[in-house]
């Protein structure tokens, strides 16, 4: 998969599992005897309604601080917003998280949606420099993300079970062909959920599970789900709901996991799907090796029924949300971190391990008892292994300060990691 | 939300029964009526402006149901989704309007005239009187489907026209982005302002993109005439004041409702509206005159009485809280207007407000008393 070139803008991988017909076809199921006032076809064949100039249209950004809002400027917003992807998808879809959400003052919000694949390529003048300033100078114009998923080069990935309490990595991945969910459709959204648990049902040994589906779990399913904490619910955030990846909720999403609960995926929330390996405890190596080999399973499975994973050399693997690009990634402890959490070079030894704090409720939320989830900032640029290395490396750096504060020594704030610019 | 649209073309690549939406714990208006076959027929069809079945249905969809009212579950977009979509539409507008034909005729009253009485709602009960409606501006998509362009230009469009105003209806726009402090705590204290909506019936159908660009308040100086730009209709207009004098507040409502129409159409507009119809609004549920008159009302025996509400279906009245729709009633104080919008008139409906609030006031006094009130108990209007 990784051998194969991403299609160009405007032509469409056409699967041999989807029945792609009628593109081009602009007046046909108008039914009504007048045009637009003005109609712009798209490259992709799909009209763009456009009454008004695009001057009129430019959304209103003054009060706004999200990464979106920082680069839509009006000129790009008249180059795109005549442009749809093949699938229909438009700049005003992309963008109306970002406008109806101004962001908030200290954090910095992305702003925008993908709708497709080819979301990222059409909308590339403003998806690029959102894409480079989220991820810390990556310039998808000329670099290339590695994609690493060799566990076997982990080295020092067991932590003190005394500080780690559990270990997590998570990623996501979007099945090629289908729009993904702030623009699919009720049937497409349905088609990911066969083409996944179809696949999943082929995973054997430990990672044997079952699926349980939104729509049809029993209340005692529901019960156990919500007490093993993989139950998610119907978002809430005006973030993800403005974007339309709540619609039609439940249809279609549902939870799977293997019998020994240390392997989730979730179907048709944020993305198609997210993948979650986790344990109690500071096997980070093994976490991690399950990860890999759960993943690569997933993917052969898919493969052999036709289908394969978005994938491009300069984006990595393709999610919903832009910060999500290259890896997907977020590996991540919780760990007891009462003293050093309470010194004030906390932040300062984060940032320079290229690590980031937030509430073991995930993120938006406070820590509880000096216990942090701690996890890696970046997701894009960097390889799989190369991250997880980043985050157990941190982690046990992390873990080192805290044994020298409870003695009384003293610490360092550790050189900052080499970035990529 | 309005991504139907840009994706119509690529759905017609599922089948009907691949997109058919799950309804099988719903109860709305949409879901009673919609079926595999209808969605069929209907899914390939958009309107001029680009709106789809889906478009329409998105709320119903997301939103199974309400614990206290049977929600509508559908929307429009544009005028021509009440003509494109009819084969769903038609059936959910008998279904929530008692009966309405597609054939029938609706009758548009604004002679304020016609009203009888009215102006002696015993104020010791009758503590406010209000009367609501909305109005679409033709050839403009609504709120669930319009561009940021287009919602201006109804902003644009209905300023002009609220600035013409003179007399007791002169005012001021205060736009939603553009309030200060000192404006936005004023219409908080006069109940004047609202708010970004909640509600996930309202959210799901996309009519609160973009907020608050081109929402406003316009309201007179004497603050009697209230419009709201850009809220779930183009324009929601509202007479009200204290006290029990329900027919000054239709006239002041009808007079202006009259003039502003006349200065939308000395710029060439007009509202939305037909024989069948009558005023176009985005919900089913408030067609025909898209008006709610209505009183805040002491009836703390009264409610509870086992009759309450059977008087009141019987009156063609319904209650609601004080705060509005979805809100309960606090210390016996209720908001009772006419349950009715689409074929009666608006002179009918301010009506039957009228006259049902005179008995209800009747009955509250009797029971006041510990007398009986069965022999007031009213037939079915």
């Amino acid at each position: 998969m990784k051998g194969k070139k991403m299609a160009s803008s405007f032509t469409r991988i056409l699967s041999s599992k989807r029945n792609v017909g009628i593109l081009s076809v602009v007046g046909g199921s108008v039914t009504a005897a007048f045009l637009f006032k003005r109609e712009h076809v798209s490259a992709g064949g799909v009209p763009v309604r456009r009454i008004y100039p695009a001057s009129a249209e430019y959304p209103d950004l003054r009060k706004h601080n999200n990464c979106m809002a920082s680069h839509l400027t009006p000129a790009i917003y008249a180059k795109l917003c005549d442009k749809a992807t093949p699938n229909g998808f438009t700049l005003d879809q992309a963008i109306q998280t970002g406008v109806d959400n101004p962001g908030h003052p200290f954090i910095k919000t992305v702003g925008m949606v993908a709708g497709d694949e080819e979301s990222y390529e059409v909308f590339g003048d403003l998806l690029d420099p959102v894409i480079t300033e989220r991820h810390n100078g990556y310039d998808p114009r000329t670099m290339k993300h590695p994609t690493d998923l060799d566990a076997s080069k982990i080295h020092s990935g067991q932590f003190d079970e005394r500080y780690v309490l559990s270990s997590r990595v998570r990623t996501g991945r979007s099945i090629r062909g289908l729009s993904l969910p702030p623009a699919c459709t009720r049937a497409e959204r349905r088609e990911v959920e066969r083409v996944v648990i179809d696949a999943l049902s082929g995973l054997k040994g430990d990672l044997t599970g079952r699926y349980y589906s939104l729509t049809q779990m029993t209340e005692k399913e529901q019960q156990q789900l919500i007490d093993d904490h993989f139950l998610f619910d119907k978002p809430v955030s005006p973030l993800l709901t403005c974007s339309g990846m709540a619609r039609d909720w439940p249809d279609a999403r549902g939870i799977w996991h293997n019998n020994e609960k240390t392997f989730l995926i979730w179907v048709n929330e944020e993305d198609h799907t997210r993948v979650i390996s986790m344990e109690k405890g500071g096997n980070m190596k093994r976490v991690f090796e399950r990860f890999c080999r759960g993943l690569k399973e997933v993917e052969r499975l898919i493969q052999e029924r036709g289908w394969e994973f978005m994938w491009n050399e300069r984006l990595g693997y393709i999610l919903t949300c832009p910060s999500n690009l290259g890896t997907g990634l977020r590996a991540g402890v919780h760990v007891k971190l009462p003293l050093l959490s309470k010194d004030p070079r906390f932040s300062k030894i984060l940032d320079n391990l290229r690590l980031q704090k937030r509430g073991t409720g995930g993120v938006d939320t406070a820590a509880v008892g000096g216990t942090f989830d701690i996890s890696n900032l970046d997701r894009l640029g960097h390889s799989e292994v190369q991250l997880v290395q980043t985050v157990i490396d941190g982690v046990n750096y992390l873990v080192e300060c805290e044994k020298k504060l409870e003695k009384g020594q003293d610490i360092k704030v550790p050189p900052p990691i080499k970035q990529f610019k | 939300m309005p991504f139907g649209n840009t994706h119509n073309q690529m759905k017609m690549n599922y089948s009907a029964e691949q997109e058919y939406p799950d309804l099988s714990k719903h109860n709305n208006h949409m879901a009673k009526v919609l079926t595999p076959a209808i969605y069929d027929r209907l899914r390939s069809k958009q309107t001029p402006s680009g709106f789809t079945l889906d478009d329409v249905i998105q709320t119903g969809v997301d939103n199974p149901g309400h614990p206290f009212i049977m929600t509508v579950g559908c929307v429009a977009g544009d005028e021509e989704t009440y003509e494109v979509f009819k084969e769903l539409l038609d059936p959910v507008i008998e279904d929530r309007h008692g009966g309405y034909k597609p054939s029938d005729k609706h009758k548009t009253d604004l002679n304020p005239d016609n009203l009888k009485g009215g102006d002696d709602l015993d104020p010791n009960y009758v503590l406010s009187s209000r009367v609501r409606t909305g109005r679409s501006i033709r050839g403009f998509c609504l709120p669930p489907h319009c561009s940021r362009g287009e919602r201006r230009m109804v902003e644009k469009l209905s300023n002009e026209a609220l600035d013409s105003l003179t007399g007791d209806l002169k005012g001021k726009y205060y736009a939603l982005k553009n309030m200060t402090d000192a404006e936005q705590q004023q219409l908080i204290d006069d109940h004047f302002l609202f708010d970004k909506p909640v509600s996930p019936l309202l959210l799901a159908s996309g009519m609160a993109r973009d907020w608050p660009d081109a929402r406003g308040i316009w309201h007179n100086d004497n603050k009697t005439f209230l419009v709201w730009v850009n809220e779930e209709d183009h324009l929601r207009v509202i007479s009200m004041q204290k006290g029990g004098n329900m027919k000054e507040v239709f006239n002041r409502f009808c007079t202006g409702l009259t003039k502003i129409e006349s200065l939308f159409k000395e710029k060439g507009h007009e509202f939305m509206w037909n024989e069948h119809l009558g005023y176009v609004l985005t919900c089913p549920s408030n067609l025909g005159t898209g008006l709610r008159a209505g009183v805040h009302m002491k009836l703390p025996n009264m409610s509870k009485h086992a009759k309450f509400e059977e008087v009141l279906k019987r009156l063609r009245l319904q209650k609601r809280g004080t705060g509005g729709v979805d809100t309960a009633a606090v210390g016996g104080v209720f908001d009772i207007s006419n349950a009715d919008r689409l074929g009666f008139s608006e002179v009918e409906l301010v009506q039957m407000v009228v006259d049902g609030v005179k008995l209800l006031t009747e009955m509250e006094k009797r029971l006041e008393k510990g007398q009986s009130i069965d022999d007031l108990i009213p037939a079915q209007k």
